[in-house]
């Protein structure tokens, strides 16, 4: 299931404007990577790119190559909805669609590919999928109900698991916890553990003690000024990070003299 | 790269470029449809203008501008639209006279008092009235006169009424959003100085959104000013000049459109000199090319007057 | 109605102490006084609507009254058009039903192409284009009655009459497309493609700015599914603005009931008779073209009855658009409260 990304001399444009520059790295299978860094530094930019988010947004375009396991996600060939597909996303603020109930929020992915699934494969899908997301004693009650009528957290582990749910490669995680408070926070970061037994997972965070509680590996963003690019600084093992980095920005913005 | 074995790449890669063919063509063909959902919206918009264009700009002349239909029979073709135009102006012109304060003033009160159960039926009821059908407030004029005046009373004022019904809430409609841009911290920095409400109003209030108001104004007016119905009702046809809105009937450009049009081809003896067959068509077209260049002119300079006049507030 | 009459709630206990103060106040501070005065007449304003839309019924029902009260002998002699022994009611039903078949036939038309356009600009479009494509859309709203009148009989009608023979060659047997027809192409086929047109302004309007209202968190959550645009527009955009399509396409049912001049100028006109047949002549009317097709000539009662006839399109227009108004008001109360 879980494949590596290869990232290589990745800039990130909106239309002149160069906002992320020179980044390369690799993401290992069956682990959490962290990007953590100031405001603005582009880590969440940058995360757009490993599923091709960021074309949403229009003017936005990047060079360098990015590779799931070998393959350019941005080469010819490639249909950025596939990629999308293999290399899921979850967001800020818990997004559920309002119009759907529970059970059919897990299934809006699958039911994209695959229009004809019978039911008995539907409801051991659900219960997996939110199994997988530590939903379902919560939820088994209720899959009839809309999905918005859930707490936050409880939505938020709702969008995962309806991400995990069309069976990604990755998931990427953009600020998860941000929107959620402390003990909620608490059930996703238990989740991200359980999860990376299957998908590689890359997870942008404000929280410093949230990157040093569940990754393995942390990726250190940071910008020079506004106007100027974001870069990364460094990427090493999370505890050599948190303990000896190489770079005195990083040891700055970790020991929180800055950011 | 070196690290991932051939074998899983080639499966990523089957991964990432699977294309589902039905998905695909799905959504290539919904993208097709609804560009073919513009294009299909802009025919008729370029049949019309573009026919409006070539069978009136034949009639357009200093003749057709400056003389009225009176004793003009037949296929004559020495008519012309004087007294549409200024029948047009003139109601017209009542009417944004009556419905400017009106529409206005509620907006006002909408927006700057409006609290509680008469404002809500007020923008609710504001909105209702902009479906009423454009005939319904002819016949409410009618209604309402020939009970003070006899069952024949038809004058320019009753037009002008009618067009108020329909033009009041639409400017109503604009200068309420126009006040709302209005940040309330002008306001408060008004009082601060002691200024009275009513004053803050007309002049912080009503000066720095005078650029939305006009627009607004005149989209109102651009809309009214092509009515048919209710003056056909209410003010009848005539062929002559007439300038006193209260004695007498009137002729505007789209009811005197309308005359022309359901008046079909003259007929023409052979030997009879200054005889056009389709001129009642002719004269319909050339005056539908006037009034389509006048309410066109209207919306472009709503638009224009808020692109370079309005302050910019965000 | 009756807020009309209810004053204004939080004006009533202080009404006497407040015009009090207002009149020992005159003597010294002036201002207050007028500021006063101001939100009188501004509110005075805002209640001139309240009575005017009251008005309207009710002088409508006034003289709709001797109408209304006739006997079915008194109406049909005073009324040409009016058979024998015909009643008011018999006679208002098949407009009535002109009317809605006219309308209803036209937001069939207009509603899908109105989605369209509306997804077209809000997200298919070139964004720096998006805007001025909206605006020509408008352009269409601009454009005098009248003016579709003349485009819809002298240019329309020629195009689409050998469409409306084939549909009737060789989709007879559909009731709709049933019957003779007709050779001029003033049916009410015709009528409904140019209310369709004139009503695809209204339609595109409201249900674009719905659709750009689409919260761009689901959408985004439909993408990282694997979602294409189209399949995005289905999963997010399309439930999210329904009940603004619905507003939206009502709006313009009510357009479409209440237009009168491309009606009379391009149908040919049938009385007292309920027909499906929209493809031939003389079998329709609807309420707005009648009243101005005969109301120049009427007198006495017929005037009654005519206005009669109007107050049916006021009422039924009313209860459209007041519905379509209050779908809009509630959503925004939806929208609001998250």
């Amino acid at each position: 299931m879980a494949q590596r990304i290869d990232v290589k001399d990745v800039n990130i444009y909106y239309g002149d404007f160069l906002a992320v520059e020179g980044v390369s790295m690799t993401i290992e299978p069956r682990s959490v990577t962290a990007f953590i860094g100031p405001s603005g530094c582009g880590k969440s930019t940058f995360i757009r790119t490993l599923n091709r988010m960021h074309e949403v947004i229009p003017g936005a375009y990047v060079d360098g190559s990015v590779e799931l396991e070998g393959v350019d996600l941005y080469g010819p060939d490639v249909d950025p909805v596939a990629v999308r597909r293999n290399i899921g996303m979850v967001f800020q603020r818990p997004n559920p669609f309002p119009t759907m109930s529970i059970r059919d929020n897990v299934l809006a992915g699958v039911k994209l590919n695959n229009r004809r699934i019978s039911k008995s494969d539907a409801d051991d899908l659900v219960e997996s999928s939110l199994r997988g997301a530590n939903l379902w004693n919560e939820v088994k009650d209720r899959l009839e109900k809309p999905g918005s009528g859930l707490s936050g957290g409880q939505q938020q582990r709702l969008c995962i698991a309806r991400t995990i749910a069309v069976k990604p490669q990755v998931v990427l995680m953009d600020e998860p916890c941000s929107a959620l408070d402390p003990i909620s926070t608490l059930a996703i970061e238990d989740l991200i553990q359980e999860l990376k037994k299957d998908y590689t997972i890359v997870i942008v965070t404000h929280n410093m003690q949230q990157a040093a509680r569940v990754s393995d590996r942390t990726a250190f963003f940071n910008i020079a000024g506004t106007g100027k690019p974001g870069k990364l600084i460094e990427m090493d093992d999370t505890a050599t990070i948190f303990s000896s980095p190489s770079e005195q920005a990083t040891e700055d913005y970790v020991s929180g003299r800055f950011g | 790269m070196s690290t991932a074995t051939m074998e899983s790449t080639e499966r990523t890669r089957a991964l990432l470029t699977s294309s589902e063919p039905r998905r695909k063509s799905v959504d290539r063909l919904m993208t097709v449809l609804i560009w073919a959902a513009f294009v299909v919206a802009m025919i008729p918009l370029v049949s019309l203008l573009w026919t409006v264009l070539v069978n009136g700009s034949g009639r357009i002349s200093i003749d057709f501008l400056t003389y009225s239909m009176r004793g003009i029979f037949g296929g004559d073709p020495s008519g012309g639209i004087y007294h549409a135009i200024m029948g047009t102006l003139i109601i017209t012109g009542w009417a944004a006279l009556i419905s400017i304060p009106i529409g206005l003033l509620t907006a006002i009160y909408l927006v700057e008092y409006g609290r509680g159960a008469l404002a809500r039926s007020v923008t609710f009821f504001v909105d209702v009235m902009t479906g009423i059908p454009s005939i319904v407030a002819g016949l409410f004029v009618v209604a309402l006169m020939t009970i003070f005046l006899g069952p024949g009373a038809r004058f320019g004022i009753m037009g002008a009424i009618a067009l108020s019904v329909l033009m009041i809430p639409v400017v109503v409609r604009s200068c309420e959003e126009m006040l709302k841009l209005v940040p309330n911290e002008l306001r408060e920095a008004s009082y601060a100085l002691g200024v009275p409400k009513w004053l803050t109003i007309v002049r912080v209030v009503l000066r720095t959104s005078v650029a939305g108001l006009t627009t607004g104004i005149l989209l109102a007016v651009a809309r009214v000013i092509g009515e048919t119905a209710p003056l056909l009702v209410a003010v009848g046809i005539t062929d002559s000049i007439n300038l006193n809105a209260f004695e007498g009937r009137m002729t505007t450009l789209p009811v005197f459109i309308y005359r022309q049009y359901s008046q079909g081809p003259a007929t023409c003896r052979e030997d009879q000199l200054n005889c056009i067959v389709d001129i009642s068509n002719q004269n319909a077209w050339g005056a539908a090319l006037v009034l389509i260049v006048v309410v066109m002119l209207l919306n472009i300079a709503g638009r224009l007057v808020n692109r370079w006049f309005a302050p910019k507030l965000r | 109605m009756t807020t009309t009459d209810s004053p204004q709630p939080t004006a009533t206990p202080k009404g006497p102490v407040s015009r009090a103060t207002a009149r020992r106040r005159r003597s010294g501070d002036t201002e207050r006084g007028f500021s006063r005065v101001f939100r009188w007449i501004a509110t005075g304003a805002g209640s001139l609507i309240l009575a005017t839309l009251a008005a309207v019924a009710l002088f409508l029902l006034l003289r709709a009254w001797p109408a209304i009260t006739a006997s079915d002998e008194e109406i049909s002699s005073a009324v040409g058009r009016y058979p024998e022994g015909t009643s008011l009611l018999e006679f208002i039903g098949p407009l009535i039903f002109g009317t809605l078949l006219a309308a209803v036939l036209a937001l069939a038309l207009a509603t899908p192409v109105a989605m369209g356009i509306g997804l077209f600009i809000s997200h298919y479009a070139p964004r720096r284009l998006a805007q001025v494509l909206g605006y020509l859309v408008d352009l269409l709203a601009a454009i005098p009655s009248v003016v579709y009148g003349l485009w819809g009989f002298l240019v329309l009608a020629p195009v689409v009459k050998p469409i409306w023979f084939w549909l009737g060659d060789n989709l007879g047997w559909f009731p709709l497309f049933a019957g003779d027809v007709s050779a001029t192409g003033k049916s009410l086929a015709t009528v409904s493609v140019v209310l369709a047109v004139m009503i695809l302004p209204i339609i595109t309007a409201v249900s674009r700015e719905v659709f750009l209202q689409t919260p761009k968190l689901h959408e985004e959550a439909a993408l990282a599914l694997g979602a294409t645009r189209w399949e995005m527009i289905r999963t997010a955009v399309l439930p999210f603005g329904r009940s603004g399509v619905i507003s939206a396409a009502m709006l313009g049912l009510g357009r479409a009931l209440g237009e009168t001049m491309a009606v009379l100028m391009i149908i040919s006109p049938g009385f007292l008779i309920y027909s499906l047949q929209i493809l031939a002549g003389a079998q329709h009317q609807t309420i707005a073209a009648y009243i101005a097709l005969d109301f120049a000539e009427a007198t006495g009662l017929a005037v009654n009855a005519l206005i009669a006839t109007g107050l049916a399109l006021f009422l039924i227009t009313m209860a459209v658009n007041m519905i379509a108004r209050a779908i809009v008001a509630r959503r925004k109360e939806f929208s609001g409260a998250n």
